[in-house]
């Protein structure tokens, strides 16, 4: 399957750099500003967060992101209407995460049908097993091109991540220690033997590391173990504050290049 | 049709496990085990022995003459409130954690609402020397600080949760990322019939006790083993589900859940699932849900700490499909009436919880000849406050 998550590894396999924000924070209508600053400043991947009520997860940071997103009226309704015209001004991969209800409320089929008109890759959905996603979704998402992302942790087995290597289209997420996101910073030596037996497994899906990856120190480290890694709160840290949301994502990836 | 779950943890189309990668290793561990190990020989003995002699079990059968004179029927109390711990919690945490032990696992989360459940979480791991951390809504630590207190004394950390509604959905997200961060020596003891398979099935059977002593204890005063009703309070539905167990296989057993429609279910401050949810995924499993249209869920309303929770149990949920069950309601109003004429007419003062199924009496009509058990799961002491301000209110 070919679309933009696959391209993008075909073409650059180092040192991706994917961020994580959550749609409709700090304000309701910076979606698109946050998006396009991003790619203008080097993002090569986007994860863009639908936020939830409840999402067990997450971390306070995202937490509370995702509580004023909400506030300010965020729905995946709007959403995808902030989203109708995106792919006229970026071009760079594009993925939807967010927990299993609100996708489920909107209707499956129908959400990845929209995700495919807006011209979104993938999704990571985190509380949709492995199991209910091959058996129930797994055809509805491969009828509208979409990658699922699926997690890996330190504790799981390495059959099910044979498991999960099969199943990939897109990249496989390396969640880079046991937590939630944003709680534990930095890369510890615990974490290195873990990336290093990953890497040792020679799969064939691509992998970003993510969770507790906050500045370029972090970055640099996870990366030589991968494809690339994720940044989610240390971006939507970096978003509070009084500048324009533009400047705000433009100060924040400077700092990684 | 069977009412319980099949080996992926459906009841119908309502359960499942529902849950990100992080707690993918506890929960296939559990999965895999839990019916071996509490079916074994060994844990059922030491879990009967415990039941008995530390949580004082068989909780009594009390006939309310009372009761049974006011609504012209026969009622019978399943007296839950008796037990060690003054609820039903403690049948749950004593198996839980003879399970946790048998996984090796040294440290115990929980999650809590009225404080019912964390005071028997802390109870059994202070006799069993294991870390106890509970968490607990910051509205529920304020309303329910009796438990809190004992909880200290118990030696359990309480950590009081900021987010959310502050209440018992938000103690359990809490609880749920706490063992995302402590995969390795935790032992998450969910005190309900909620959360990812296994919960919703061990939970309902260490509950279990609850019917299986009713069926004895109502052979030996009336020659029936069955009533012809059961009634119970339902938030999770964790004593509910106990109370019911044994009788979802005899149809003429009628069983009644009671929800807590706080100040009205039609108030926007209620938290009457089946009347006001949707099929929905929180937790872990499927189940009912209340939630905006677009898949927030909502924040529920009760006075009742232990039934302020947005879903139930997806046993229940499937209760409610397949009418096996019929749900009823009680506001607070109602609930506090008749807790207060239990206290005055038996000297027996119900939690707030089971004041709801005790409400209930009042929107059934039973013919004189029925046999009625109503389960008081647990005992007041902790809701005086709430109690004190009705009372006052009423003189």
């Amino acid at each position: 399957m070919e679309n933009r998550i696959t391209s993008l590894f075909n073409r650059k396999d180092k040192n991706i750099i994917s961020i994580y924000f959550t749609a409709g924070y700090p304000n309701l209508l910076d979606t698109v500003t946050i998006i396009s600053e991003l790619e203008k400043n080097g993002a090569d991947l986007i994860e863009i967060g639908i936020p939830f009520s409840d999402p067990v997860a997450d971390g306070l940071v995202i937490q509370q992101s995702s509580e004023i997103a909400l506030r300010n009226g965020m729905t995946i309704h709007l959403l995808f209407e902030q989203l109708k015209e995106i792919r006229k001004s970026v071009s760079i991969p594009l993925i939807l995460m967010g927990y299993l209800n609100p996708v489920m409320q909107y209707g499956i089929e129908d959400f990845c049908k929209k995700c495919r008109e807006t011209g979104i890759d993938g999704t990571i959905i985190p509380d949709l097993p492995l199991e209910v996603y091959e058996e129930e979704y797994k055809a509805i998402f491969e009828r509208n091109s979409l990658s699922n992302i699926f997690l890996i942790t330190p504790q799981t087995p390495e059959e099910r991540i044979r498991k999960i290597d099969r199943l990939s289209t897109g990249f496989i997420y390396m969640v880079s220690s046991s937590s939630t996101t944003g709680v534990k910073g930095g890369v510890d030596d615990e974490q290195i033997s873990y990336f290093e037996r990953i890497s040792g497994m020679n799969l064939n899906s691509k992998r970003l590391i993510g969770f507790g990856i906050s500045d370029k120190g972090s970055f640099e480290r996870a990366s030589n173990y991968a494809n690339g890694a994720i940044i989610g709160s240390a971006f939507i840290k970096a978003l509070a504050g009084d500048s324009t949301t533009a400047s705000k994502v433009t100060a924040f990836m400077q700092k990684f290049f | 049709m069977s009412y319980q779950s099949d080996n992926k943890g459906y009841y119908g189309t309502f359960g499942g496990a529902f849950i990100p990668e992080m707690m993918y290793q506890n929960i296939n561990q559990l999965q895999n085990c839990y019916l071996e190990i509490i079916e074994s020989d060994s844990f059922k003995q030491e879990f009967k022995q415990l039941l008995e002699d530390y949580a004082g079990r068989p909780s009594p059968l009390y006939y309310s003459d009372r009761l049974s004179e006011h609504y012209n029927t026969h009622i019978y109390l399943k007296r839950e409130d008796l037990n060690h711990t003054g609820s039903h919690k403690i049948n749950n945490t004593i198996g839980q954690i003879l399970l946790a032990k048998r996984l090796g696992k040294t440290r115990i989360i929980a999650e809590t609402g009225a404080g019912q459940h964390g005071v028997a979480t802390a109870t059994v791991c202070a006799r069993e020397g294991l870390e106890c951390i509970v968490y607990m809504g910051a509205v529920d630590v304020a309303r329910q600080s009796p438990n809190v207190e004992k909880m200290k004394m118990l030696g359990a950390e309480v950590r009081p949760v900021q987010s959310g509604s502050k209440t018992l959905k938000d103690a359990t997200n809490e609880a749920i990322r706490d063992w995302i961060n402590n995969p390795v020596d935790t032992h998450y003891i969910i005190g309900s019939v909620v959360g990812p398979h296994p919960y919703p099935d061990m939970v309902a059977r260490f509950q279990s006790v609850i019917s299986e002593e009713i069926r004895v204890q109502l052979k030996r005063k009336t020659g029936r083993e069955t009533p012809d009703y059961v009634i119970a309070c339902v938030g999770g539905g964790s004593n509910a589900a106990g109370a019911f167990y044994h009788f979802l296989d005899n149809p003429e057993v009628q069983l009644i859940a009671v929800e807590a429609a706080g100040l009205g279910v039609d108030s926007g401050e209620s938290a009457a699932t089946t009347q006001l949810g949707r099929p929905g995924v929180l937790h872990g499993s499927r189940s009912l849900l209340m939630q905006t249209e677009d898949g927030q869920v909502t924040e529920p309303y009760s006075i009742s700490a232990g039934l302020d929770y947005p879903g139930i149990g997806p046993m229940h949920a499937n209760l409610f499909e397949t009418k096996r069950a019929r749900f009823l309601s009680a506001t607070d109003e109602q609930a506090l009436k008749a807790a207060l004429y239990l206290s005055q007419k038996e000297g027996i003062i119900p939690a707030l919880e089971s004041a709801h199924a005790l409400a209930a009496l009042e929107m059934i009509d039973f013919k004189p000849d029925e046999i009625v058990v109503v389960n008081v799961s647990g005992r007041g002491d902790k809701d005086m406050e709430s109690f004190l301000k009705y009372y006052q209110s009423v003189k």
